[in-house]
């Protein structure tokens, strides 16, 4: 559980290669979006080098994605500034979910860490920590993995994309979300889990209903989940002292 | 391999404002204590964020999509083996678009 003390975090070398090796595991879910990236990025006109840059520096895929889908001549740097910002403002509470382990950490070590931390890295590190593993490593090594993973496949995209020809509906695409999909069942925690995970959805979904797009619904569903559950587990822990709050100290 | 300045401004606005939230959120709660109730949130908000993200995305991908999903989460049910799920999903949605 998360609430589990804060002073076994650790950051060992072990710790890094396992984080390593669950990203290998998931390559075939995080290889077709990079490649997709580099494709539009050389159809955009954007030189290797750029594109490798853009890839290394931002390594967010759907910013990436939207920024290319409005790039100009000369680059819009307000646009795709301001895009990146609200479409990487889900990243924000990943961040702020790993404070258990992160509260420990400074210098590179926590700041180096959250440079990389992306979707799948969270997720994976979630499934860690909820098996009572805690060692910041690992969120370091499967972020790292995914790093380099996502340069090679942005370059192969940029160099080999007119070779690629993938249509934007095909199957291989889904590759993406199945890997978060794959990921819910080493997060769930049990029946407590329901009802803020259906408030979530149901909200994300009413938010896409209205006409909103990204980012909002996920922020308003993730919130909206979140709060619900902690709002059942304080009124179920009143009373009692030691709550499902304890993540932090 | 050319490199303009402008493409590079670009590339480093976007990299800031990524690295803004990146650290942002953990950066606010490392310097205020939050209440009670923000702490609760913060156990619940790992699972929330994928539900809130995964269930627009099926949504436009319609009923196949859905049946992709169920594919995958059952697989990983099963085994525990996160290659072999995602190649259940995106095998069982490449089957239905064949058929369909």
């Amino acid at each position: 559980m998360d609430q589990a003390g804060d002073s076994r975090v650790t950051f060992t070398t072990a710790g890094v290669w396992r984080g390593v090796r669950a990203t290998l595991a998931i390559t075939i879910g995080l290889a077709p979006f990079g490649l997709v990236v580099g494709v539009v990025s050389a159809a955009k006109g954007l030189s290797l080098i750029e594109t490798l840059l853009m890839s290394a520096l931002v390594f967010a895929g759907t910013s990436q994605i939207v920024a290319l889908e409005l790039w100009s001549d000369p680059a819009p740097i307000l646009a795709a500034s301001l895009a990146a910002l609200v479409i990487n403002l889900r990243l924000a509470p990943m961040g702020a979910a790993l404070a258990p382990l992160l509260d420990r950490m400074h210098g590179w070590r926590l700041w180096g860490t959250l440079a990389a931390l992306v979707d799948n890295s969270f997720a994976l590190t979630i499934a860690e920590m909820r098996a009572g593993r805690r060692d910041v490593g690992f969120l370091f090594g499967a972020s790292l993995a995914m790093w380099v993973n996502w340069i090679v496949m942005c370059a192969l995209g940029h160099v080999f994309g007119a070779v690629l020809r993938l249509p934007p509906g095909h199957p291989v695409f889904f590759a993406a979300t199945a890997t978060l999909l794959a990921l819910l069942v080493p997060i769930w925690r049990g029946r407590s889990d329901l009802l803020p995970w259906a408030v979530a959805g149901a909200v994300a979904l009413a938010v896409q209903w209205v006409g909103l797009g990204a980012p909002w619904p996920v922020l308003a569903g993730a919130f909206a989940g979140a709060a619900t559950g902690a709002a059942r587990d304080l009124r179920r822990d009143q009373g009692a002292r030691e709550g499902h709050g304890e993540g932090r100290r | 391999m050319t490199l303009r300045w402008d493409v590079l401004a670009a590339i480093l606005g976007m990299a800031v404002a990524t690295y803004l939230c990146r650290a942002g959120g953990y950066a606010v709660l490392r310097v205020t204590r939050p209440p009670r109730f923000v702490q609760a949130m913060l156990q619940h908000l790992p699972g929330a964020i994928f539900i809130a993200f995964l269930a627009p995305a099926l949504a436009q991908g319609g009923w196949t999509a859905w049946a992709a999903a169920g594919a995958t989460i059952a697989t990983q049910a099963a085994f525990g083996r996160l290659a072999l799920s995602i190649a259940a999903g995106v095998g069982v949605l490449w089957l239905l678009a064949a058929l369909a």
